[in-house]
């Protein structure tokens, strides 16, 4: 098996600067590559096992891994409000989703583990700093109001992104994409009901809910990725069925979708250039901040260290955990033994 | 410390079906691959019975082998019920 190099540029929506054909490289043998992108055009899925290009298994290792990582620093800015829930129900609800999330993660983190690179290498590079996730969660939960934001514009936007993943050519990752949409649904209803309800209560709670859907409209519009002109990864991974529609065709969905959802909560969209446009059957939107965006990812977010310490000490005060579920096999296996 | 073992995860999803390869989860032992397959694979009244198996217990078909393997089946289509001609006449064959 080809030996694999864990690459961190990237981002799970393929943010990379590197020039726009991955090098396949003379080392592929050209009968076996033929054969391999046959399959791919054909719709046929792609298995552990299977001769793979070094480049699409170098890809998908990065994407997989890094959409795992989303998942579990994604627990984060929730698990924040889980103690301050305002009511048992959207408490129970908090956790249910919390734990989806980590879920989520350990779907992902299986699949990208049949590509070759192990576990402990992926947490290892998340917890040092070099592996990349969605920037999304750098940014603050300042107030209840912005659990119902996230359920419904973070996940609504992860959704987009998922959906057509189900039908990414690698099995184990579309596989794993079927699972996380059913319960990503969840996600994003329990968000949208309890912005409902703000939305319909005091002039406080509605104000609550207009300044949290002011701070989480734009980055949710990041999440899909940097515009197609400045995605140079997205034409190969297009061509390998790895990614099924690029990131601006993924966003204009979102915004035609989530306008009108905003519109029946009495929200306003803060975007002054948000038009709709009836030749092109969509909305028009402002311009996005991609000085922004970039900083983001380079990991400048409001709380991008915050976050990486919260995972770095949640590790290692539980290590114990681990020692004494391994000292405890240790033991039987002496004792079977003996 | 290193990763603890792979183990695949089974779930059969209700009485009477197979139980059907759903992931996999990394535990020190059996009883805790079972915790953990359960945790991570059953929020939702999506199974009835686990099965947890060492990943390095599994042996599997070596995909290049896969011609040799499957392809001899695709000539042999009168294997197959509708490669039989039955005149319409005839009922309940």
């Amino acid at each position: 098996m080809p030996v694999n190099r864990y690459l961190t540029s990237m981002y799970t929506t393929e943010l990379s600067k590197q020039p726009n054909v991955q090098p396949i490289g003379p080392a592929e043998d050209p009968e076996r590559l033929a054969a391999f992108e046959a399959r791919v055009a054909a719709d046929e899925f792609i298995e552990p096992k299977d001769w793979m290009p070094e480049a699409y298994r170098r890809t998908l290792t990065r994407q997989i891994s890094q959409h795992a990582h989303s998942e579990i620093v994604g627990m984060l800015p929730e698990g924040n409000w889980i103690t301050r829930a305002p009511s048992l129900r959207r408490k129970a609800i908090l956790l249910a989703k919390v734990q989806d999330e980590a879920g989520h993660g350990l779907y992902l983190y299986c699949a990208a583990e049949t590509l070759g690179t192990s576990r402990e290498e992926m947490i290892e590079a998340l917890h040092s700093g070099k592996a990349k996730y969605s920037t999304i969660f750098n940014y603050p939960t300042l107030t209840w109001a912005d659990i119902p934001a996230i359920g419904w514009l973070v996940d609504g936007a992860a959704i987009m992104n998922q959906v057509p993943l189900q039908r990414t050519s690698y099995g184990p990752y579309a596989r794993a994409m079927v699972r996380v949409c059913k319960e990503e649904s969840f996600h994003q209803r329990q968000g949208y009901e309890a912005m409902t309800s703000l939305a319909n209560g005091t002039p406080e709670q509605k104000q609550m809910a207009q300044d949290a859907f002011n701070r989480w409209w734009w980055p949710s519009l990041m999440m899909f990725g940097p515009p197609d002109e400045n995605s140079p990864n997205t034409a190969q991974s297009l061509r390998w069925r790895i990614k099924r529609e690029t990131n601006d065709e993924l966003r204009q969905k979102f915004v035609d979708i989530t306008v009108p959802q905003a519109e029946f909560l009495g929200l306003t969209v803060p975007d002054p250039d948000l038009q709709w446009n009836e030749a092109k059957g969509g909305y028009d939107f402002g311009e996005i901040d991609w000085d922004e965006f970039y900083a983001v990812v380079r990991g400048e977010g409001p709380v991008a260290r915050e976050r990486i310490t919260a995972r770095r000490e949640a590790w290692e005060s539980n290590a114990w955990v681990r020692e004494a579920a391994a000292a405890h096999e240790a033991k039987r296996r002496a004792k079977v033994a003996a | 410390m290193s990763d603890w073992p792979l183990w695949e995860v089974f779930v059969r999803s209700k009485g009477g079906l197979a139980h059907r390869h759903f992931g996999s989860v990394h535990a020190p032992d059996a009883e805790i691959a079972l915790r953990h397959a359960r945790d991570t694979y059953t929020r939702r009244m999506e199974g009835v019975s686990l099965w947890v198996v060492r990943s390095s217990d599994i042996v599997a078909s070596d995909p290049d082998d896969a011609g040799q393997l499957f392809e001899p089946a695709a000539d042999k289509v009168y294997r197959h019920p509708t490669f039989y001609e039955i005149p319409d006449e005839v009922k309940h064959i």
